[in-house]
């Protein structure tokens, strides 16, 4: 019984790992292209690749990072919070995701003092 | 193939996707602020004047109002109104019955020298007949004014000072060693106001303070201090009027 417990776990284990790693591929060709346009001031190209990276993998923090920037650039900044936020939940130890939260942080904060009055 | 071969093959092979796993890129933003009020409804902008006070070594209403005519010239596209800036102290002393009282010229004491002073005068920018007054002369403006206060101050603060003693060595060393020192300098605390000139209506205000403090046996101008302090608050002020872009830059990761 525990042999078969065994077996089934690591065929479980054998059909997840390639799946999550082409899950992690496609994610990353996206997550690469939307960095490509966005060097290239391409922001609404880049975000939308983006977008999709995260939607193909909800657990790829670097993704959710790169749209925090790609939605703060287009002015879209309680999305930009909630990419963030994301991000920082998924690597809480990343220091360029801190960084760039700490520093749309400031603009945010500002933007809504000023809604507040 | 040795057993310190292959470790040296396995490490450099986890080196290697540590490295691809962390790779980032540094971008320029420029991330856009709204304007925070709408002020499409204005053709001109009219810097009308300000109530100031504080110290006398500046003449601040005269000096804010070029300023700020300057910044809005350059930076957004209502068309500024060119005239004098206004003397709200005299006007609202004026109206009180109180100029005759005071003394006046270049050299008098300042008549609101506190905050608590500058309060009642402060009613003025409450009264919209006036201000729908001054709009009227041209021709129904969006009006900035607001209040000044530019003062002395001094304290005591926390400096780090290079100090050099010889170590055992016979060697001079330096080192930065934290201690009082009583410093002086300047605060201002400006209040833009923002009227509708069609009807006398406040439309927007925002108050700043900023300080400057010197080591006092410096002596700093009043008026370089004054554009110092004023040019940490202009962005602010400017972004009021019309959307601006702050740059950056941010790490994208991949």
């Amino acid at each position: 019984m525990r042999v078969r417990i065994w077996i089934i776990g690591l065929l479980l284990i054998g059909f997840a790992g390639p799946a999550y790693a082409d899950r992690r591929t496609d994610a990353k060709d996206q997550v690469e292209f939307g960095i490509a346009v966005a060097q290239r001031g391409l922001w609404k190209e880049a975000t939308f690749r983006w977008e999709k990276a995260v939607e193909i993998d909800p657990g790829y923090a670097a993704a959710w990072n790169d749209l925090g920037i790609g939605y703060e650039q287009l002015g879209q900044f309680d999305q930009a919070r909630k990419a963030y936020e994301k991000a920082q939940e998924l690597d809480p130890d990343n220091t360029y995701i801190r960084n760039n939260y700490d520093l749309f942080r400031e603009i945010y904060d500002r933007q809504n003092r000023r809604r507040d009055r | 193939m040795t057993v310190r071969t292959a470790a040296a093959i396995a490490s450099l092979a986890a080196g290697l996707a540590m490295a691809g796993c962390s790779s980032f890129y540094e971008i320029a933003v420029e991330t856009p602020i709204q304007a925070k009020i709408d002020v499409s409804a204005f053709q001109r902008v009219l810097v009308a004047g300000f109530l100031t006070g504080g110290a006398k070594t500046i003449d601040a209403n005269t000096e804010t109002a070029r300023l700020l005519r300057s910044q809005l010239r350059s930076k957004q596209d209502m068309r500024v109104v060119d005239t004098d800036a206004l003397s709200l102290v005299d006007e609202f002393d004026r109206r009180h019955g109180t100029i005759a009282k005071v003394a006046s010229g270049p050299d008098a004491e300042p008549r609101i020298k506190t905050e608590k002073d500058l309060e009642s005068y402060e009613q003025i920018f409450n009264d919209a007949e006036y201000w729908k007054q001054v709009g009227a002369d041209y021709q129904g403006p969006l009006i900035v004014t607001g209040s000044i206060m530019f003062t002395e101050i001094s304290k005591s603060a926390v400096v780090s000072v290079p100090t050099s003693s010889v170590n055992e060595q016979g060697m001079e060393e330096y080192r930065s060693t934290r201690t009082y020192s009583n410093m002086k300098g300047y605060a201002l605390s400006p209040k833009f106001v923002f009227i509708d000139g069609r009807t006398g209506a406040q439309l927007y205000s925002e108050s700043y303070h900023e300080e400057t403090l010197y080591p006092s046996g410096q002596n700093t101008p009043a008026l370089s201090s004054y554009f110092e302090l004023m040019d940490k608050i202009l962005p602010s002020f400017l972004n009021t009027l019309s959307s601006q872009k702050i740059r950056g830059s941010r790490v994208l990761l991949k």
